[in-house]
């Protein structure tokens, strides 16, 4: 195992390694700047950390469980598998927990506007519930592609009082949200506040939102000391932009404990139709930062796929850029097809009905469990509960 | 002396401001995006700026955008922008011609390559856009020389202090956002924008150019009596988008060249 020191990165201007740092427009850095300068002195603040934790308890509902899935080890025959429950906080994914510090530091800024951009528009529904909850106005953008399929989602954000603004442009996806949400931005920095719900994104985003999402590994890392007196074998988590994964990985990355980041292979590798940027992907610059990007000999960022909309991203954070060069995590990929037969599994062993995107995660979960020794234990972040994928699951499984 | 310096002395002796042209390079394809271009050349663009278009364009408007996708559908990248400078130059020899480009185009070409070849093909000057000073090392550190001008954004966002810093990192002349949002929004203010370049001139001598929104030659001549040279770029593209079925697309877009370059002579 790597030593590896988590107090060496970022860099001050950001930068993961040769990855991170802050590419866009002139119009945007007097204001990235300022919010590098806030983000820093409320991490500072006591009463900040104090609101924050509050908060996270008795509004979101933290700390989420740790659950032993009993009948799925036994049935798999290998590691014990836990789920890390973040189906289970408040809006039904760990969107919430970054939503919720960057209201907070919008807030302590002074803005009252904020814009989200979401794919599976579960970012976009915390963001749209921190809003009502502080007051703002919110306007979140979206592909019209995803507009379709994560229908509920859209009627959850346009109950809470915010404005869903339909993105037609490219796939109609979450980059297309992204970019929309960006050129937005540049015309209303002044008093408006951009909650980026991933790692992504220029920096102090990466930084930002890992910070806020680290309470996901911080309770899972004392919940399994507390439990099994060891630390696990194995971290399970998918990665659209990397969001859920580093929260989980982040405060294990000094242990001895394996961490495998689950990209989508959409319908597969050699299709070109996926989601696997780590995997498959070249260093580039997308949305503001240096990472792996899937794109073209060109420079073309190309159009990515998967059958989980949260997946469904060109780009990833660029931390995990860096955690994969320097071989601290390690990133598989799994298809739509086998994200699905996982999510079925789910429901059926433990009762569960996860989102389509940590279905992936456990998909790989299923294939690293019987190689494992029953003493061993694997934790897989169960990102978000799947109630809003009913009607694509529909298509596919027929229930 | 360079391209870039020699038009604004000419300019100033012949007491006019320059006229930048922006157009998406490949527009719709590049046969026609050439046509188009000679046509820009020879009516009163002063600077040429070759938009290369990019999947992704987060700091442009609708019309841009398009305009990027029809290039880009016609198969246009950065190896055919560098292949379209050098035919260019051909037939300007004098005509500044500066590539303005997202940056990871230009990182998937190799910052070393570009350099090279885009110097080769006669290019005077480079603008990228999401490249900011803080950044920009990495580039400009592959670079064999520093003969192409690096042309830097001062937004209406920017400290007074940055300005300065940001000046004094930049070549041929520094390009002022005239208003925040992206390309081709509408609503000048040229109370705003004399404010804003008085601010600048307080800490550099380079020359500034304006840009983002200003479409007609009332726009030029309100500008021009602040700015050393001003950028017109969505209102060239929607015209083009208008007419790109009309045969007399050409001479449309030279006569609106030749009213605003007339709007860059000083009348007073
Ligand atoms: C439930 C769930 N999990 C995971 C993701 C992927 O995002 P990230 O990789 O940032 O965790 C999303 C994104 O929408 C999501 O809704």
């Amino acid at each position: 195992m790597l030593n590896f020191k988590s107090e060496t990165y970022p860099d001050p201007r950001g930068h993961f390694g040769p990855y991170g740092g802050r590419y866009v427009g002139e119009t945007l850095m007097p204001a990235l700047l300022e919010l590098e300068k806030a983000f820093f002195d409320i991490a500072q603040d006591p009463s900040f950390h104090y609101e924050f934790h509050d908060l996270l308890h008795h509004y979101v509902g933290r700390p989420t469980p740790l659950f032993h899935a009993k009948r799925l080890s036994t049935h798999l025959g290998g590691a014990a598998i836990y789920l890390k429950r973040e189906d289970l906080a408040h809006t039904g994914a760990h969107k919430i927990n970054n939503t919720l510090g960057q209201a907070l530091l919008a807030r302590w800024m002074g803005k009252k506007k904020v814009i989200a951009e979401t794919g599976a528009g579960q970012h976009g529904v915390a963001t749209a519930t921190v809003a009502a909850l502080f007051g703002m106005e919110c306007r979140v953008f979206m592909g019209t592609e995803d507009i379709q399929r994560q229908a509920a989602n859209v009627q959850r954000m346009r109950l809470l009082g915010a404005e869903v603004i339909p993105v037609s442009s490219g796939t109609g996806t979450l980059k297309d949200a992204m970019n929309e949400a960006m050129r937005y931005w540049s015309g209303a920095v002044h008093d408006t506040f951009y909650v980026i719900g991933s790692v992504a994104g220029p920096h102090p985003y990466p930084v930002m939102v890992r910070d806020f999402q680290k309470v996901i590994g911080e309770e899972a890392r004392s919940q399994i000391l507390k439990e099994t007196g060891k630390l696990p074998k194995m971290l399970i988590a998918c990665v659209g932009g990397g969001s859920n994964s580093m929260g989980l990985f982040y405060p294990f990355i000094e242990d001895p404990v394996e961490m495998v980041g689950v990209e989508a292979a959409g319908k597969g590798i050699h299709t070109g139709k996926h989601a696997a940027t780590l995997g498959s992907g070249t260093i580039g610059v997308l949305h503001g930062s240096k990472s792996y990007v899937l794109q073209d000999e060109n420079g073309q960022i190309m159009e990515a796929h998967s059958i989980s909309a949260g997946l469904d991203y060109p780009g990833v954070g660029p931390e995990h850029s860096m955690l994969k060069d320097r071989g601290r995590a390690r990133y598989a990929s799994i298809e739509d097809g086998q994200a699905l037969e996982a999510f079925r599994k789910l429901c059926l062993f433990e009762g569960i009905i996860p989102a389509l995107e940590s279905s992936h995660a456990l998909a790989q979960a299923l294939i690293e469990a019987p190689r494992m020794s029953p003493d061993d234990i694997i934790i897989v972040n169960l990102s978000g509960r799947g109630d809003k994928d009913l009607g694509i699951v529909n298509q596919h499984l027929k229930f | 002396m360079n391209r870039i310096d020699e038009t604004f002395k000419r300019l100033r002796q012949k007491k006019e401001k320059a006229l930048v042209g922006f157009v998406s390079a490949g527009d719709p394809n590049i046969s026609q995006s050439l046509r188009l271009i000679k046509a820009m050349c020879e009516s009163g663009v002063d600077i040429l700026e070759l938009g290369v278009p990019f999947s992704d364009p987060t700091s442009d408007g609708p019309v841009i955008q398009r305009s990027s996708g029809r290039a880009l559908k016609s198969g246009v990248n950065l190896k055919a922008v560098v292949e379209m400078t050098r035919e260019i130059r051909e037939f300007f020899a004098h005509t500044p011609i500066i590539l303005f480009s997202y940056y990871n185009p230009v990182l998937a070409y190799g910052n070393k390559a570009f350099y090279n070849d885009a110097l080769a093909a006669g290019a005077d000057g480079l603008l990228i856009v999401d490249l900011p000073p803080e950044e920009s090392e990495e580039m400009t550190s592959e670079w064999r020389g520093n003969d192409l001008s690096l042309i830097r954004l001062i937004a209406p966002t920017t400290p007074q202090e940055r300005m300065a810093k940001i000046a004094a990192s930049a070549s041929g002349f520094l390009y002022l956002i005239s208003k925040i949002g992206v390309t081709g929004s509408d609503g000048l203010d040229t109370g705003d924008i004399s404010e804003h370049i008085k601010r600048l001139r307080s800490v550099t001598q380079t020359p500034i150019c304006v840009g983002f929104g200003i479409s007609t030659p009332q726009d030029v001549a309100a500008v021009a009596s602040h700015a050393d040279g001003v950028v017109i770029g969505s209102a060239f593209e929607r015209l083009i988008e208008e007419n790109l079925e009309n045969p007399e697309i050409v001479s449309l877009l030279a006569e609106k060249v030749r009213a605003c370059k007339a709007a860059t002579v000083e009348t007073s």
